[in-house]
């Protein structure tokens, strides 16, 4: 076989492997996927028994500690709507009212239940746009 | 802006300026030019040298047969006399010129 | 001195834009002195952003809360360590100090080659500076490091308790290192293929400043995972999160440039491949930065709604068509000289390598963008966790370990299949019986992390072989004694075995991740004084707890009002092993309306975890106290109610109280043990890692071309030379 030829055909082994990949890849990660939801999404949407990814910001003064479970509401990033979670499991550091949560829940009668140690808080903005002009002192 | 902040950004202004503007008095070009192009060749000689050097120990470290080594080496041996060829060449022309060739 | 600082900032940019323009018009009317001085402009930035940086530390060491940066990260009670690192804890600063450690490298860059690689160094120093007048204009638009608020607060905020970490100081500056100098190769790739001289000379410097690039990062990665491993929430050393795949995705670029490199400079190969792994290093290094500032995605690090997310975007879109433009219309240039000669070779090893890490990347791309991507096709954000991600890096993880066991001994060119099975019998030999060992120490049901462990022993083995083998080539044709033989080696070869030494560190890295992720155990048990729990044959008892009050008595010197913690006992079989310490700190929140005594704790809590590390396992620890429990919050409120917000001496007395309350009546605490085995190995891997690169990127001494009698090999004739100075 001319090299040119053995050339080609390893090319053509090696591009048929990394399309045949790249599409497992793809697939699984649509299919493995956890859809990301407002809390006003998952008033509206949720379906009991199934997994969502809340995502939105602790309300303020909804925080309690009942032994190991823990209870807060989460609102929309810009909105009102709320809706009331309960956790158990790590409570990651940086966990506070007012901080934009990411947490895995799923329905049950009319409670949001979280998925243990599923809690993740993001850390305070040290990006934020505009200063923490009330956090300081005069 | 208070005083000791003024004098100090005329200072750094004064720097800056001192900084970018030195080279703007003449400099001679065309050495550079010899000087870079010869720079590249000496690269890749040491390229070459290295390449060689690499064969070599694979051969004695177990990695090439006979007939590999002496099909390599040989052919290391040719590009590092073809590059060696040009820097002579360019030498000449420095020479002809009558530029100093960049001390090696 | 604001408006020192500001104007730093504005004699920076215009320094920028006047090196552009000198080092194009140079490089375009071949006048040396324009070239030259648009080089010194980037010295000249280097000066300008010291001061810039000097007038924000100098704000910060002495507490001059009319810097808005000073009083929303400092205070007059935090740490002076901590007040040094406060600079890159806020958005104006962190641009800051990028655009410092952009300006240093690109100076230190440009000196290195001053006199050479004229016309392509000019061209790079216009995209460097054009880089770092992106970053300033960030500042002076969006994010001014200098702003001033009038009147000045009497009190800054204090650095976010969750940064008070010894890593701060360093992980940042590292991290930060590690994107400007994948800037460096981007720009010098940018003013090779304009002045079409993709050539040795340039090859020679792009492998430093990839090697440099890769070294940072890879330091400043450790480091984070490091601190991440260290603190409660973050998802152990590695949790696939946005932020530490952003880092990584251009440490892969730059691993597989390192590689790719070699192949171009010995067979003039995959100059198309090299051209798109440098830019795509530098793409990726700007995405990094993007990430962390957008808040596009969803992280435990830092966002908000940063208005940074247009410019970076745009940039991105200039740097990607850029890139893609110079590649397609310089592909005349960067044409192959020679065809891969033999699949039994480096070269097709070094190939493999590039088409895993590549795998990898892409990997990790998707899953990491993947929320974008989902929301832009489906119109709905989703996301990807540790397991998808685990579920296709794992075997290619496996694939590379391998073939870093494979590269080092097989020969350059072609080998023979027979001589390459003879020199890998060894290795495999190894392979095999790590196997036999590890199975036969009861390890089972963990069929990835077994294989994982005889790859890093094939690799070890591979590696110590070479060690072997040249030392007594060396020895022999030196007559020297095998350790000075070892180092002359090693000094004559540093690419080759400093390479060599870090795939060691790959090696033993692989090794502590495989077997602390898959034979961890952990355990969140709520525990009452006295009482004990069991863990992978460790018994961890709750011996009492521990309460300290005011920054003064904090143990771990973060400025923490009130620390509550406890004391573990732990023991192996009855015999002590250890006391573990794990605590939380209470932080001051600045908020009058939490009360006089509520806003003392009511900030930040942060855990403060207990580690217990040897070679062979780590005991991990950590405590949530009940700060809320009624004996607490009662005498909370009482305080609240009986102390004026403007007396917090007063407050903290009662803090005080609260601390012996909880000492005396101590509520139940829930804790979180982990034991890990061997996850010292993955920060001794990536001690080795980093040695072998500073090895690797240190020249070898100039060896002296020695007059030898040689003659070109057959077929070729002598061209009339008996003697040459090429090298034996």
């Amino acid at each position: 076989m001319n090299p040119a030829r053995k050339r080609t055909i390893r090319l053509v082994v090696a591009l048929t492997a990394a399309v045949t990949l790249a599409s497992a890849l793809i697939y699984t990660s649509f299919s493995a996927a956890s859809p990301a939801i407002s809390p006003s999404q998952l008033i509206h949407d949720a379906v009991p028994g199934r997994s969502y990814q809340l995502t939105g910001t602790v309300v303020t003064g909804s925080i309690r500690h009942y032994g190991e479970v823990l209870e807060f509401q989460v609102k929309d990033r810009a909105g009102e709507d709320a809706v009331p979670v309960r956790y158990t499991g790590e409570v990651p550091d940086p966990f506070h009212e007012g901080r934009e949560v990411i947490v895995t829940v799923s329905k049950q009668g009319s409670q949001y239940i979280g998925e243990r140690n599923s809690l993740i808080t993001k850390c305070p903005s040290k990006y934020k746009s505009a200063p923490p002009a009330a956090t300081r002192k005069y | 802006m208070s005083m000791p902040a003024a004098a100090l950004m005329i200072l750094l202004l004064g720097i800056v300026l001192w900084i970018v503007t030195t080279p703007l008095h003449a400099m001679p070009h065309l050495r550079r030019r010899r000087a870079g192009q010869r720079a590249d060749l000496e690269a890749q000689r040491e390229a070459k040298y290295q390449e060689i050097r690499d064969t070599e120990l694979d051969f004695q470290t177990g990695k090439l047969s006979v007939q590999d080594h002496e099909a390599v080496d040989g052919a290391l041996r040719r590009e590092a006399l073809a590059i060696l060829d040009r820097i002579s060449a360019l030498e000449q022309a420095e020479k002809a010129e009558g530029a100093e060739p960049a001390a090696s | 001195m604001p408006s020192l600082g500001t104007g730093a900032l504005l004699l920076g940019i215009v320094v920028c834009l006047y090196g552009i323009g000198a080092s194009i018009y140079g490089v375009r009317t071949d006048q040396d002195r324009w070239i030259e001085s648009g080089r010194r402009s980037v010295y000249a930035l280097a000066v300008t952003m010291i001061c810039a940086f000097a007038v924000l530390e100098v704000a910060l060491l002495s507490n001059d809360w009319a810097f808005n940066t000073v009083a929303d990260t400092s205070s007059v009670t935090t740490p002076l360590l901590y007040k040094v690192a406060a600079v890159w804890a806020s958005q104006e600063g962190s641009l800051l100090l990028w655009a410092l450690l952009s300006a240093l490298w690109s100076s230190l860059a440009l000196f290195l080659v001053k006199g050479r690689m004229r016309e392509i160094a000019a061209y790079a120093t216009a995209v460097l500076l054009a880089f770092d007048a992106f970053f300033i204009f960030l500042m002076l638009g969006y994010a001014n490091p200098f702003n001033t608020t009038h009147p000045a607060p009497v009190e800054g905020a204090g650095l976010d308790p969750l940064l008070r970490f010894p890593t701060m100081m360093i992980h940042p500056p590292m991290i930060y290192s590690g994107y400007t100098l994948c800037i460096v190769p981007f720009a010098f790739g940018v003013g090779a293929l304009i002045t079409r001289k993709v050539d040795a000379e340039w090859l020679k410097v792009m492998r430093r400043f990839a090697l440099a690039a890769w070294i940072f990062l890879g330091i400043g990665i450790v480091l984070g995972a490091r601190w991440s491993y260290s603190e409660l929430g973050w998802g152990g050393y590695w949790g696939w999160d946005a932020v530490e795949n952003a880092a990584l995705l251009p440490w892969l670029a730059a691993t597989a440039f390192i590689h790719s490199l070699m192949i171009q400079e010995k067979r003039g190969m995959l100059k198309v491949w090299n051209a798109s792994l440098v830019f795509a290093m530098g793409t990726l290094a700007i995405m990094g930065t993007f990430l962390v500032r957008s808040g596009i995605l969803d992280s435990i690090h830092a966002f908000g709604g940063a208005t940074l997310g247009v410019p970076f975007v745009i940039l991105i879109g200039a740097m990607i068509a850029g890139s893609i433009y110079l590649v397609v219309s310089r592909r005349d240039v960067l044409r192959s000289e020679h065809q891969l000669d033999s699949l039994l070779s480096r070269e097709s090893a070094f190939l493999l390598n590039n088409l895993v890490l590549a795998g990898l990347a892409f990997v990790i791309f998707w899953g990491t963008f993947f929320p974008i991507i989902s929301e832009a096709l489906t119109g709905r954000e989703a996301s990807v966790g540790s397991p998808w991600f685990d579920r296709y890096t794992v075997p290619l993880a496996l694939v590379l370990v391998l073939l870093s066991g494979i590269g080092p001994v097989i020969a350059w060119r072609r080998a023979t299949f027979a001589n390459a099975l003879r020199n890998l019998r060894a290795p495999i030999l190894v392979a095999l019986a790590v196997c036999v060992a590890v199975l036969g120490a009861g390890v089972s049901g963990k069929p990835l992390a077994v294989v994982m462990f005889a790859f890093a022993g094939f690799a070890l083995a591979a590696v110590a072989q070479e060690y072997w083998r040249g030392t007594r080539v060396r020895a022999r044709s030196t007559g020297q004694r095998p350790p000075r033989a070892l180092l002359g080696l090693m000094r004559r070869n540093r690419r080759r075995y400093g390479g060599y030494i870090v795939h060691i560190g790959i090696a033993a890295l692989f090794i502590g991740v495989a077997a602390s992720s898959s034979f961890q155990h952990s355990v969140e048990p709520r525990l009452k004084v006295g009482q004990k729990i069991k863990i992978d044959g460790y018994t961890m008892r709750y011996v009492r707890p521990t309460a300290s009050v005011t920054p003064k008595y904090d143990a771990a010197h973060t400025g923490a009002t009130l620390s509550l913690g406890a004391v573990i006992r732990v023991t192996k079989g009855g015999k002590y092993v250890t006391t573990l310490l794990p605590a939380e700190g209470f932080y001051d929140s600045g908020e009058p309306s939490q009360g006089s005594v509520g806003h003392l704790i009511g900030g930040q809590a942060v855990s403060h975890v207990a580690l217990n590390s040897t070679p062979f396992r780590d005991l991990w620890a950590a405590v949530a106290p009940e700060i809320t429990a009624p004996q607490l919050e009662r005498i909370l409120k009482a305080g609240n109610k009986a102390i004026p917000v403007n007396r917090p001496e007063e407050a903290m007395i009662v803090l005080a109280l609260m601390g012996r309350e909880y000492l005396k009546n101590t509520p139940v605490a829930e804790f979180h043990f982990e034991v890990s085995p061997m996850v010292m190995w993955i920060w001794i891997g990536a001690l080795i890692i980093l040695c072998g690169g500073l090895i690797a990127i240190f020249p070898s001494p100039r060896v002296l071309a020695r007059r030898v009698s040689v003659s070109v090999r057959k077929p070729a004739p002598v061209r009339g030379r008996e003697r040459d100075q090429v090298p034996a």
